[in-house]
């Protein structure tokens, strides 16, 4: 016990870790990015079309995030790396794969953010905004988006939270981020505990921060 | 100005309307009033079709609202309305609620519009807050720049619903004060209220409402002072 405890603090580990985790990171973050600002924009087409009360647009929306949200971010990725690849013949590289898939599947989560922010909004500023002869689409743009997306904005952080933390299991389509460098160090070196330490540490060097800001702009909007 | 047929209007199976006649002519003030749940407020809804009519006609300045040629957002634009919780926007400053519909309905530019918004802002006694948000104002000065904010769109006719009815008692002077002026203006007003004093002092005409139907109508002395109906007569003595 005294050895390994002793041999910890004296781990090469710590500093050899450093170079893949710096490398490992530039990806998870490029990934999560590139990933949840597409899945804002998806999400907020499918938000605003859950909002419709056309049935047919609504019904794609619905099944659109139920299945997303229904099924685990690991089987998406298998299906679009691997099985999508098989029968459609396309060939996604993993980082197009991985951002596609956070994409996807924060869509999904996103659309719900976009129509409770929506919702959230007295229905008299659309009544106001119609009142002035304003289109809807007008009313939406000027009017109902600006307030409902500063209600978004706290949960839309908490999703770009989770949507990183989704990045490591890329590793399975062995997509270079923190995670899959990670294990690579460890199967070559043996020795697990230190490296995935420092892999913890190398998430939570971006999440504390994340949440530390979220926290203060949520007191700054006061929501 | 404003012509209503046999306007129904159920929500449901509820049916909140059932079966309303009136005219309004053009520089009339009309006062509508009667008991809450009477229909008065979604009656005057109708007229800009913030309530989707169930069956008969609102025409408006020779426009029917139910004719699906009818430029609905046009038409709108010339019905100004005031609402009982102002809905003003909060993210806005109050040259930004007043300009908004001249410059992205009215297609004015930033020069023309603001210039408008000073002299309405100036008319309804709030020239000074134009660059407040309505966060920091109190409910008589929202319900002006709201009633500045209608007038932005150079209306034909100005609804409104309960203007007064959100606000402290202290306030409602203010309110009812540049709404007289717009009266002796000679603008269209169609009031649903429960100042009774404005409806007698203001009003052309008052339409008495009650379950979903016109009960009375006539000019304020009439109404006030010797009603003909047993509602209106049962609804005017419980206020006194």
């Amino acid at each position: 016990m005294l050895e390994n405890l002793q041999e910890i603090f004296s781990s090469p580990h710590y500093t050899n870790t450093l170079p893949f985790l710096w490398r490992g990171m530039q990806l998870t973050l490029l990934v999560t990015f590139v990933g949840v600002f597409i899945g804002f924009i998806i999400g907020s087409f499918i938000g605003l079309m859950r909002l419709s009360k056309n049935k047919v647009i609504y019904g794609i929306a619905t099944v659109y995030i139920e299945a997303f949200r229904g099924t685990p971010i690991l089987v998406q990725a298998l299906f679009l790396y691997f099985g999508f690849s098989d029968f459609l013949g396309i060939n996604f590289t993993a980082i197009q794969a991985g951002i596609l898939v956070i994409a996807l599947n924060a869509g999904a989560y996103i659309a719900e953010i976009v129509r409770g922010g929506v919702e959230s909004i007295d229905k008299g500023q659309m009544e106001a905004g119609r009142s002035m002869g304003m289109t809807s689409t007008q009313t939406m743009r000027y009017i109902i988006w600006p307030q409902a997306f500063k209600r978004m904005i706290p949960p839309l952080g908490n999703q770009f939270i989770i949507s990183l933390k989704d990045t490591s299991i890329f590793a399975v389509i062995s997509l270079g981020e923190m995670t899959y460098l990670m294990r690579q160090y460890v199967s070559t070196t043996g020795d697990p505990f230190v490296p995935y330490i420092m892999l913890c540490l190398g998430y939570l060097i971006i999440t504390i921060p994340s949440m530390v800001i979220l926290r203060r702009v949520e007191r700054r909007l006061d929501v | 100005m404003i012509t209503v047929k046999d306007l129904h209007k159920s929500f449901g199976d509820n049916e909140v309307l059932s079966g309303i006649d009136a005219q309004v002519e053009e520089r009339e003030v009309v006062c509508v009033i009667g008991p809450s749940g009477s229909g008065k407020s979604t009656f005057l809804r109708c007229m800009n079709m913030l309530e989707e009519i169930t069956s008969g006609e609102v025409i408006i300045d020779g426009e029917s609202l139910t004719d699906p040629k009818t430029n609905i957002n046009k038409l709108r634009a010339q019905v100004g309305m005031v609402f009982q919780h102002f809905n003003l926007f909060p993210h806005m400053t109050v040259m930004e609620n007043v300009t908004l519909g001249p410059r992205k309905v009215s297609s004015k530019d930033k020069a023309e519009a603001d210039q408008l918004a000073k002299a309405l802002l100036d008319k309804v006694g709030l020239a000074d807050k134009a660059q407040a948000y309505p966060g920091s104002l109190s409910g008589g000065q929202k319900q002006r720049v709201a009633i500045a904010r209608a007038l932005a769109m150079n209306p034909k006719v100005m609804l409104f619903d309960e203007p007064t009815s959100a606000l402290d008692p202290e306030l409602v002077g203010d309110v009812l004060g540049v709404m007289k002026d717009l009266a002796k203006e000679g603008m269209t007003m169609v009031v649903v209220t429960h100042e009774m004093g404005f409806a007698r002092e203001m009003g052309d005409r008052v339409i008495f409402m009650d379950k979903g139907v016109i009960q009375e109508e006539g000019k304020p002395e009439q109404i006030f002072d010797n009603p003909q109906n047993e509602r209106t007569q049962s609804f005017l003595s419980k206020l006194l």
